[in-house]
């Protein structure tokens, strides 16, 4: 492995060690909160829509919102500073702050970390406290969060009882985590009660009446608004919607997707300055309701690169998200290794790399965006509907063009007919182009899978190209799935045929995993499809490409599928694709790659191939002419990207019809991902991310089905025995042509 | 109040580690007084409230209190979750710093959903009205677990005050204000 690649690998063994268990944990057990708690609710898709329209309406009147603010806030008697960027912000608040004394008690805002206002304020000497329990851990901890909502959840309370036995003395120790909390919450009182000031982020603000909605289940937040005299409020621009009523959705969802919680404690509405008494712990025996009301209120707003954002068409929707982290919890790498793995200056987990990208600028991003394999499990888990794996890809893409060493790209040289510029890192230039690998590879098998398995071959690959050592590699078929098709041709006469499609031939069906593409056609032929296979469709989708951020390469391979489909759509061929991140690819990606008609057409008319098969017989085709289940359990893992299109239902539907008794994994990804898993540095994490799936299945001796190669592969590897995709167990004769 | 969405509202309160307790107007005040652990703080305006209840703490007695009654103005069924509105008299502070908080609520003030409860309270906020939509008592999980109690209160117990003949008279138009002394 190369120096930077080990040093990535080391930092994340040592988080596994550290961090992985309590974050695995605590995001696992959020994530199944989350599928409960949505399950109950009938209009979540209805809602999430409803929260995306508020969104996108919100950032597209935003200078006319914010005035409509400062109208609102102004009238009410406080405040609006809108500020450029984070020196600005942190000017006015220490200049509001040291006006009124020197302590300061602050409820838990990703945004003043981002603007790391509590070092700022106390290098002006200003005392500033945490008050959420999971920020003043850290604060005592000197540590920063590793999740946007529970940023201290890699720690255990263990480790917790550790830290503030050593660093408070208390008699009796303490160690149960009610006696951690009773602690902190009396500690934390006599902070509040001697604040000059209270700060507190907002989660919402409303742009109709001024009020800041906060979103919190400590209570934190309402004792740091109301006991003080002062209250500031420090949010992005991004936060403004534009009334009361638009809360509504974000209220259901918020605390379903953030931890899978129904519902917070508390939704505080504040429309400072607000009626409540100042609780005044200076004249401790003077009866609250008489001491006058002197409250002061300002909220101020932050840019900070959001504007630009706002006119970025691939950041843009970053602005959309409301910070619930549904996205980190969903993610397999973020479970794995949390927060602190994925880096960035502020900002953690999926959404990041748009707001580290946006607000901090693209080294930031780019020092963890890796760790985004596009498994794409956040996009239904995210409420307001961000296409995350999108923004990572685009960010990736912007990457690669900055950056990248260029060394020993003479190794991948002729293998890489790309359109990118010089100075791609080699593995993403390997990866990226796999297609053209994998006819080099079945042209010259097998010799190539013996000089690629070669001792020598494997250390040059890790060395130099990081394909990680321990990985079995794809054995390319020297007889390709299109060879095969060609010399033995339809078996269904077009005058039997209730259906016509061809079958694309994807470079790993095509090249290795040759087998399930003869399964397909057999079983799309016994229920009277007429199948073809023809060559000039035996392009990339440009998947391969898209996952190393490789957008222009993925576009014109895009482009060069579409055209080599057209005549078969033409022709009234429906498309029936095999591996799922290419059926992904055309239904989600070619969104951005391709023109609207364009995609429309090839999204609108393409196939997974049990999804298939399930129309077919649910149309009357004869399951009889399949290999029926007998009862036969059967372990199957859908692919992360097809769950994401609903698709894993079918193969299952399909797997009971025909009789099989199925057990579905619970994992969000098998941790392979495509060509992660294949790449030295994240070999272990890889590994890591489908241990669950091992939990589940390893202990049983069922079949093991996986829709996805790469899945497959991994499989193999945590369950050492067989895995295949499910079209190869319903395959009628597979000794017929 | 439809009895459906009562019940809703009941099954969602207790659901989320709040206790209901059903009364009649004219029994609020003994209904209160066996749900208070002195000594005890609190606003409720139009109600008759037990002795021994401090309406304008100081600092020092809202910090000593162990129970703060208040009332909710308006409460959603589909969570169990009360409208807690601010005012002058110290409501807020009296529903958060206690570690019991009791809140009363008239039956006739629990609507269905979280946006009937905005539908209300938009046109209050767009005058200057802050409020608090509280669903349980104070929790956090950042300690490990999960524990009852951070900042806020560890137990709520909601007084829920069953329609009358008589107090249909002064209430019911669903409007009333935290403060408003007409109850
Ligand atoms: S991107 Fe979506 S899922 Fe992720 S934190 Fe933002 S709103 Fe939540």
């Amino acid at each position: 492995m190369s120096e930077a690649r080990e040093g990535k690998a080391e930092k994340l063994h040592r988080l596994l060690e550290t961090e992985g268990d309590a974050v695995a944990e605590n995001t696992r057990g959020f994530n199944r909160g989350r599928y409960e708690s949505t399950d109950d609710l009938p209009a979540y898709e209805a809602l999430k829509d409803e929260a995306r329209a508020i969104k996108e309406d919100a950032i597209e009147r935003l200078p006319e919102l914010i005035e409509e603010l400062r109208e609102a806030v102004e009238s009410n008697g406080g405040t609006l500073y809108v500020a450029d960027d984070a020196a600005d912000a942190n000017e006015y608040v220490r200049d509001v702050v040291t006006e009124r004394g020197d302590r300061v008690v602050k409820s838990k805002s990703m945004t003043t970390e981002e603007l790391e206002l509590n070092e700022h304020l106390e290098g002006a000497g200003v005392d500033v406290t945490e008050t959420d329990l999971g920020e003043w851990v850290l604060q005592i901890a000197d540590e920063a969060p590793s999740h946007i909502v529970g940023p201290a959840l890699h720690k255990s309370s263990e480790s917790i009882a550790e830290l503030f036995n050593a660093h408070f003395d208390p008699d009796p120790p303490l160690s149960t985590p009610k006696e951690l909390t009773n602690f902190a919450r009396d500690m934390l009182l006599q902070d509040i009660e001697a604040a000059d000031v209270g700060i507190t982020g907002a989660n919402f603000v409303t742009a109709d009446s001024g009020t800041i909605a906060l979103v919190t289940s400590e209570g934190n937040a309402r004792k740091t608004a109301v006991v003080p005299d002062t209250h500031v409020a420090v949010a992005g621009v991004e936060k403004v919607i534009p009334s009361v009523e638009d809360l509504a959705p974000f209220l259901e969802l918020i605390g379903k997707s953030a931890t899978g919680q129904d519902v917070t404690s508390y939704f505080s509405l504040f429309t400072p300055p607000i009626a409540s008494p100042p609780v005044a712990f200076d004249r401790p025996d003077r009866p609250m309701g008489e001491d006058p009301a002197r409250r002061e209120f300002h909220l101020v707003l932050v840019d900070n690169g959001r504007t630009a954002m706002r006119e970025d068409e691939d950041l843009r929707e970053t602005l959309y998200c409301i910070r619930c982290g549904a996205c980190a919890n969903s993610c397999g790498n973020f479970q794995s290794v949390g927060g602190h793995a994925f880096g960035g200056e502020t900002y953690t987990g999926g959404i990041a790399t748009g707001w580290e990208a946006g607000v901090e600028g693209l080294d930031s991003a780019a020092e963890f965006n890796d760790l985004c394999t596009g498994c794409s499990r956040c996009v239904p888990a995210c409420p307001v509907k961000i296409d995350i794996p999108w923004i990572n890809t685009a960010v990736r893409d912007r990457v690669n063009h900055a950056d990248g060493d260029g060394s020993f790209d003479f190794l991948v040289e002729g293998l890489t007919p790309d359109e990118e510029p010089g100075g791609l890192a080699p593995a993403k230039r390997l990866f990226g182009n796999f297609e053209t690998l994998a006819k080099w590879g079945s042209r010259t098998a097998p010799l190539s899978n013996w000089i690629a398995g070669s001792r020598p071959a494997r250390w040059a690959m890790d060395r130099f190209v990081g394909v990680a050592a321990e990985r079995e590699l794809p054995a390319f078929q020297r007889r390709t799935l299109v060879d095969w098709f060609e010399s033995r041709g339809s078996c269904v006469a077009p005058e039997d045929a209730t259906r016509e499609a061809v079958l694309y031939p994807d470079v790993y069906t095509n090249h290795v995993a040759v087998e399930r593409g003869k399964a397909a056609v057999r079983v799309l032929e016994a229920l009277e499809v007429r199948v073809v296979v023809p060559r000039r469709t035996a392009v990339g989708s440009g998947r391969a490409p898209l996952s190393q951020g490789m957008v222009d390469t993925a576009r014109r391979q895009a482009e060069r599928c579409r055209d080599a489909l057209e005549p078969e759509l033409d022709a009234g061929r429906d498309v029936v694709v095999v591996e799922p991140s290419d059926l992904a690819a055309f239904r989600r990606e070619y969104e951005k790659l391709l023109p609207a008609g364009d995609f429309e057409r090839v999204s609108g008319s393409s196939y997974e191939v049990l999804e298939y098969v399930f129309g077919l017989l649910e149309n009357g085709a004869d399951e009889g002419r399949l290999s029926a289940g007998d009862d036969e359990p059967v372990d199957y893992h859908a692919h992360c990207q097809q769950r994401t299109l609903g698709l894993d239902e079918h193969t299952v539907a399909v797997l009971e019809r025909l009789g099989y008794d199925v057990t579905t994994s619970d994992t969000e990804c098998c941790g392979m991902a495509g060509s992660f898993g294949y790449k030295s540095e994240y070999y272990e994490l890889s590994m890591d991310v489908g241990e669950p799936l091992q939990q589940q299945f390893g202990e049983d001796e069922r079949r093991v089905l996986a829709s996805g190669t790469s899945c497959v592969d991994q499989l193999e590897a945590l369950l050492s025995r067989p895995a295949t995709h499910p079209i190869e167990l319903l395959a009628p004769d597979s000794s017929a042509r | 109040m439809s009895t459906e969405t009562l019940d809703s509202f009941r099954r969602n309160a207790e659901h989320h580690h709040a206790t209901v307790h059903e009364t009649a107007p004219e029994d609020v005040r003994s209904t209160v007084a066996s749900l208070i652990d002195p000594p005890a703080v609190g606003v409720a305006a139009g109600y008759d409230l037990p002795a021994g209840i401090e309406t304008n703490p100081t600092p020092t007695e809202l910090s000593a209190a162990n129970t703060g009654v208040t009332v909710a103005s308006v409460a959603i069924a589909d969570y169990g979750t009360l409208v807690l509105e601010d005012d002058a008299a110290g409501s807020e502070p009296a529903s958060l710093f206690p570690e019991r908080h009791v809140a009363i609520l008239r039956t006739d003030d629990v609507v269905p959903s979280i946006a009937d409860a905005l539908g209300t309270l938009g046109p209050r906020l767009r005058e200057g009205a802050s409020a608090i939509l509280a669903t349980g008592p104070s929790a956090t999980a950042d300690m490990g677990e999960l524990v009852l109690g951070a900042h806020g209160p560890e137990a709520v117990d909601v007084v829920l005050v069953g329609e009358d003949a008589d107090a249909g008279e002064t209430a019911g138009d669903g409007d009333e204000a935290g403060g408003e002394a007409d109850r």
